[in-house]
């Protein structure tokens, strides 16, 4: 059982991905799909820092904005290619998480929240103001990533929305496997005995200020990805996805779903992100009606959806 | 030539001297108990060696080297481990997975090859688990590997730190109160395995209420009280000892006064 959960999440994620669209109605959903798995990307992330390191941040997003933003300039300005731009933007993004994480994984619990949220606000400061370079509020055009022409001149004709649909899946697959195998690794016992006691981790020799820096680069690579796949498909990008409120976006994903599971997190990004669209039929309690099930979810199931069912449904099996 | 050496090491908070001058040495396979009345400052002790807390005073040295006020994760690597009086397991992982934890220093390696999870990291991780399974075999946790750390009882959970500290192969092993919390049975089973670690050359320094238990397997024995080193000797010594017998009977005497107030 616990050997094989890595296999089994990952071809659930795969079937799920593979088989939906033959339920889609309209291309619309193609476009609802890829935005689950590109927030899902960024939420897998979050796990790897939350769920197993045990550490929180609230700034996530702004290195969301840095991959978002890297592949709207590095084309214009260094003349990149936008995959490579993506590349550029996942290593500044890493470079700064080392350089930003140092000083601030120090502190604890809501003092390092109140300090990575002063980051995120920081990002989207500097994007929004840099009129001239971003373009500010009104935001960016992002070149055409390309792969799309080149498949179609292999004989794979998809459409756009179909394209970003399937090639989103692909990269959160692999997300996600890289993370299910940092949790079976030595390095994710390292940051799984850290979130569950600092001094005994320490005692058994786990350098517990780089590996907590360690989570916090990788989940900042994730956000990066995950920013720079949205301002592609998009073709546009605003300084809103460097916001205070994406970030927050993405912990609750992470946390309703069940931050210490994978598929989970993703579970949480695809509720958060469809549950609009679908509470649109209570109108103007919209809003209300989707506090209100965040509400009753952490109430009744604080681990997070995924792990609080699959407990329910084994402890009945037992 | 003694594997580790305490010299006039103190620490006082908010101005009380929670510990002071307190020195003593422990030779390879040698069994070092130490004992006191509650509010001694025998965890404090614990803490300042294993590098919880930083001394204010005095030197610790391993193997002759100067290892006071080192962060814990390198007397690890130097080959110091402990246990702790307050359990401090992995509760989110099982019996098994905090065992292997105990190996990180041994399995550790790049991030790169662990998240790729490529043959290397595979290798890294098997080793550890083989060995972590014999560990628990050891501390006769075995059966209960699969298990989740927090369904088990306080005793196994004591077995299970001991395991998760050998996992280091520590030269100098640090255990706080092994056998509380345990029955007869269980705290001879820990008995003759702290008794067959040191003879394989490990030295432990003990610090245990279990009179019996440590009259029985401790080689020297360390009286603390107020924070002072009263008394050191071997343990037919101290048991007659009229300082040791005094902070005890005194100690009960105080106790039996609050109680009956």
């Amino acid at each position: 059982m616990r050997l094989s959960s890595k296999t089994t999440t990952l071809l659930i994620l795969a079937a799920v991905i593979a088989i939906a669209p033959v339920f889609f109605p309209s291309s619309y959903y193609f476009r609802v799909g890829s935005l689950i798995f590109v927030n899902g990307l960024a939420v897998t992330g979050l796990v790897i820092l939350i769920g197993y390191a045990g550490q929180i941040s609230l700034g996530h997003a702004g290195f969301a904005g840095i991959g978002a933003y890297a592949c709207a300039l590095a084309p214009v300005h260094l003349g990149l290619h936008p995959a490579l731009a993506a590349v550029l933007g996942a290593a500044l993004s890493a470079a700064i998480a080392f350089l930003v994480g140092r000083p601030i994984l120090r502190l604890k619990g809501y003092y390092l929240a109140v300090a990575s949220l002063g980051f995120g606000i920081l990002v989207s400061m500097v994007l929004s103001n840099e009129a001239q370079l971003t373009g500010g509020p009104d935001g960016m055009a992002v070149p055409e990533l390309g792969l799309r022409a080149v498949l179609k001149a292999i004989g794979i004709d998809l459409s756009n929305t179909e394209f970003w649909y399937a090639f989103s899946g692909l990269v959160l697959v692999i997300g996600a496997w890289l993370a299910l195998n940092l949790y079976h690794s030595p390095t994710g016992r390292a940051l799984r005995a850290l979130h569950g006691s600092e001094v005994a981790a320490r005692t058994v020799g786990v350098d517990v200020a780089h590996y907590k820096l360690v989570a916090f680069v990788l989940s900042a690579v994730y956000a990066s990805v995950s920013g720079s796949l949205l301002a592609l498909q998009n073709k546009f990008i605003t300084p809103d996805v460097a916001g205070f409120m994406h970030s927050i976006e993405m912990v609750t994903m992470a946390v309703l779903g069940g931050a210490g599971s994978v598929l989970g997190a993703i579970l949480g990004a695809a509720i958060l992100t469809t549950l609009p669209q679908v509470l649109t039929v209570f109108q103007e309690y919209e809003q209300l009606m989707l506090g209100l099930v965040m509400m009753l979810v952490m109430i009744f199931m604080r681990e997070g959806l995924l792990p609080s069912i699959t407990r329910r449904i084994r402890g009945r099996a037992e | 030539m003694s594997l580790l050496q305490i010299e006039g090491l103190g620490i006082d908070f908010g101005g009380v001297r929670a510990v002071n001058d307190v020195g003593f040495a422990l030779k390879p396979g040698e069994i070092v108990s130490v004992i006191g009345p509650n509010g001694a400052g025998k965890t404090t002790l614990f803490n300042m060696i294993s590098g919880v807390y930083a001394p204010a005073r005095g030197r610790v040295a391993l193997d002759g080297e100067d290892v006071t006020r080192m962060p814990p994760h390198h007397l690890a690597r130097r080959g110091l481990s402990r246990t702790f009086q307050n359990l401090q397991i992995f509760q989110s992982m099982s019996v098994l997975e905090n065992a292997v934890a105990g190996h990180h220093l041994h399995e550790r390696g790049s991030v790169f090859a662990d998240l790729f999870s490529l043959p290397a990291a595979r290798r890294r991780s098997r080793a550890s688990e083989e060995s972590a399974r014999a560990l628990l075999d050891r501390v006769g946790l075995g059966r209960a590997a699969e298990q989740e750390a927090g369904s088990l009882s306080y005793g196994a959970l004591k077995r299970l730190e001991i395991a998760r500290a050998l996992a280091l192969k520590p030269r100098v092993l640090l255990l706080d109160e092994p056998a509380a919390g345990c029955n007869a049975v269980e705290t001879e089973e820990i008995d003759h395995l702290i008794a067959k670690v040191a003879a394989e050359g490990v030295s432990i320094l003990l610090v245990e209420h279990d009179m019996k238990m440590v009259m029985r397997i401790s080689n020297h024995i360390v009286v603390l009280d107020h924070g002072e080193k009263i008394a050191e000797g071997e343990p037919a010594a101290i048991a007659r000892d009229p300082r040791v017998i005094e902070a005890y009977l005194g100690a009960q005497a105080t106790e039996a006064q609050n109680a009956d107030g």
